[in-house]
């Protein structure tokens, strides 16, 4: 029999019960949906995680450290590396030469340092990071009061939203702060604030001279050029910007309360700790970075940058090995959720054995009659398997427009939920075209598993015995 | 295939070489065993017998006398136990399951006691069925479909199920079924049996015309002895499983006004 002719019979008997067989498709529309359903947060999860991350910018950085860091000292990967003798030191024209390698974006300097900032008179410890002008594209900085730095060498500060509260004197509370940023960066914004900062300062000539005489430094084996002085400097800054930040957050740059343009932080040569060790053997006047971090064109690049930035001697760090941990969790997640998912499609699948089975009692004299008049055992057998499979298509299509009501209806909800929390609004559901198209396949293809048994049957059927019942 | 020629030979003559080269059906030794539990029940029992191209035979005998089953194993519904039937040539025992299906489909054509058309299906449909299962191309069926329902006289029933129709306006209707893929052998089984005289008669004058005029094969299974005198050339008796008479007859001629009905149901 043609496949026309099989449907248009397939669909005739599917309509002459039709009570049965509309219970049968939803229970596989059931199925099918909380397929679709589950997959669909997973992938919706997985995506809003990813979306997350790389916006975040750890994908695609690569912080560099010297071998001779201290602070990375015993660390795993530091025992096959080569001695310290034989790595090299992370100045200014290795951080150049970083920065020309291919797939390299920008290889900016790690300054950080702690200062006293003063604000209205009053003095306040803390951490201030330089930020190079790429950090306003980062997630980080999207949500800022005010504005980023205006040029990179601006006498500007973006300041976190907890300093914020410690310069208008605020205790900050613990828990979800609900402080609006707004509010807070109103009175600042504009306001200037003095910056202390000791200023590493390279004597021109003798070690021992001490021209500004807060301290003096040098090194006792008679290495006169790497003698420097430090003095006491003040600068003046004005608040851009209130970023509302996590400073305890895994990305780098943003764990400090006081952000500087990174050009200015620079000319400023603020005293760095790394500075006294790097006495020893800094024989240029070139400026010694404790770290570089080095953005990468995309994170499928960032194993090779890597690589080769480890063959220069340096040390190097990047989050892609726990992005690939993440992607294996979410692969994980997917399979049980895809399991749980089918276990519904599999009690819908019993359900069209169920209908064929009774079906085939049901049309035994009919199956008699078609193979009286010349029906073969595959015509009868493509028969019960076309109506598995139109329940099957059909189950699938309602399945997916139901799973995706369903997704609409969680995502709807989270998303008021979120705004009464007042966090931005979140995608969690993705039913790709691809998931739309394999749920109506997988429930064809287990619709037709379904109906080998009862085709199976109803084409084994004896046609004398068929007919022989009134 | 030619005209019949009315009866020219008995059943000696069904035996010898000549005739064989003419058979329709040809069944030799035939059995059919049913068990039933512990009992074996031969409904068929080493039956001998052959059917000329072209013959209109009557199959009597009570219930249970082995004549259903003899038309099942002949319509390649059922296999023999034991024996073999031949039909033009092809021995259908020999026959694999699709074989027997694509045999039934092209070379058999069955009417029924009960009709048995498919109750969900109009006319139309129910008459187009086998073509479908012989994969005839959609518009040449609707075509075929129709002249075949316009030749039983049912033109104007086309779109109406079995249920709404009168016995003989069904049994009409599964002979323009059974018809419908031009076989060479109609086997009807007792289609007169839920019918009243007058409609039998009826169904009977169409089978006898397309016996006559198709040079159609007809086996027929009937219990009514008068019927079987009436229309066919030949009577087959079975008792128990076994052959137990064989008669050459000779069937009254048509009549006027059976005549006339069927000419007029003919009408192509």
């Amino acid at each position: 029999m043609k496949l026309p002719d099989l449907t248009e019979l397939a669909v005739r008997n599917l309509r002459e019960s039709f009570l049965r067989n509309s219970l049968t498709t939803i229970g596989i529309s059931v199925g099918v949906a909380s397929l679709v359903a589950m997959l669909s947060l997973g992938i919706g999860l997985q995506q809003l995680a990813s979306r997350r991350l790389m916006k975040s910018g750890l994908f695609d950085t690569v912080v560099v450290t010297s071998r001779r860091d201290l602070r990375n000292f015993g660390r795993d990967e530091e025992r096959n590396a080569p001695a310290p003798a034989e790595s090299r030191i992370l100045d200014e024209p290795t951080r150049q030469q970083i920065e020309h390698l291919p797939n390299v974006l920008e290889a900016s300097p790690d300054i950080r340092f702690i200062t006293e900032l003063r604000y209205e008179d009053k003095p306040h410890l803390t951490m201030v990071a330089a930020l190079p002008a790429s950090a306003q594209s980062t997630d980080a900085f999207e949500s800022v009061q005010g504005h980023f730095f205006s040029s990179d060498t601006a006498p500007e500060v973006v300041i976190q939203k907890a300093f914020a509260e410690e310069l208008l004197g605020k205790t900050p509370k613990s828990g979800i702060d609900e402080t609006n940023v707004a509010q807070l960066a109103a009175p600042l914004l504009g306001k200037e604030l003095t910056m202390r900062y000791a200023q590493r300062e390279t004597l021109a000539s003798a070690p021992s001279t001490a021209a500004h005489g807060s301290a003096a430094a040098a090194s006792s084996n008679g290495l006169a050029d790497a003698a420097y002085s430090v003095v006491s400097r003040e600068q003046k800054l004005k608040i851009v910007g209130v970023a509302d930040l996590d400073p305890e957050s895994m990305r780098g740059p943003t764990r400090a309360r006081v952000f500087l343009p990174l050009k200015l932080a620079e000319s400023l040569h603020v005293m760095q700790p790394t500075d006294l060790r790097e006495l020893s053997s800094a024989a240029s006047d070139q400026p010694v970075y404790s770290s570089v971090n080095v953005r990468v064109k995309s994170p499928s690049q960032v194993q090779t940058v890597e690589d080769s930035i480890k063959k220069m001697g340096l040390n190097t760090f990047s989050i892609l090995d726990a992005s690939r941990s993440i992607q294996q969790f979410f692969k994980v997640l997917d399979v049980f959720l895809g399991i749980f998912g089918s276990l519904a499609l599999a009690v819908a699948s019993i359900g069209i054995v169920n209908t064929l089975v009774m079906a085939i009692l049901e049309r035994r004299r009919e199956i008699g009659i078609m193979k009286a008049i010349g029906a073969s055992d595959g015509d009868i057998r493509k028969l019960f398997f076309a109506e598995a499979g139109a329940m099957g298509i059909l189950g699938g299509v309602l399945g997916v427009a139901l799973g995706w009501a369903i997704g609409q209806v969680i995502n709807l909800g989270t998303n008021i939920y979120l705004k009464r929390q007042s966090f931005p609004p979140e995608h969690f559901w993705s039913v790709s075209w691809w998931l739309v198209a394999f749920a109506i396949l997988f429930s064809f293809g287990v619709s037709l598993i379904s109906g080998l048994y009862p085709a199976g049957r109803a084409a084994r059927l004896d046609p004398v015995q068929a007919l022989r019942y009134e | 295939m030619s005209a019949l020629t009315p009866s020219s030979g008995n059943n000696t003559s069904a035996i010898n070489t000549a005739a064989i080269d003419t058979a329709a059906i040809h069944a030799e030794q035939l059995c059919r065993y049913y068990r039933m539990g512990e009992a074996v029940i031969r409904a068929v029992d080493g039956v001998t017998l052959t059917v000329r191209a072209g013959e209109f035979v009557a199959l009597l005998g009570s219930s249970g006398s082995g004549k259903s089953s003899v038309l099942n194993l002949v319509a390649g519904l059922d296999r023999p136990t034991s024996g073999s039937v031949t039909v033009h040539e092809r021995d259908l025992a020999q026959l694999s399951r699709e074989e027997l299906a694509g045999y039934r489909l092209h070379t058999v054509g069955m009417v029924f006691q009960s009709f048995n058309l498919i109750a969900s299906m109009t006319l139309a449909e129910n008459v187009e069925l086998p073509m479908r299962f012989a994969e005839v191309d959609r518009g040449k069926r609707d075509s075929l479909a129709r002249e075949a329902l316009a030749r039983v006289g049912l033109q104007g029933r086309m779109n109406h199920r079995p249920s709404e129709l009168s016995g003989g306006e069904q049994q009409r209707a599964a002979l323009a079924r059974a018809l419908i893929n031009r076989p060479q052998l109609l086997l009807a089984d007792e289609p007169t049996g839920n019918l009243d005289s007058h409609t039998g008669t009826e169904i009977l004058n169409m089978v006898r015309d397309f016996n006559q005029q198709l040079g159609m094969t007809v086996v027929m299974v009937t219990h009514e002895r008068a019927l079987a005198e009436r229309y066919a050339q030949r009577l087959i008796f079975l008792a128990d499983g076994k052959l137990v008479g064989d008669e050459s007859n000779h069937p009254a001629a048509t009549d006027a006004a059976t005549n006339n009905a069927s000419v007029k149901a003919g009408q192509r």
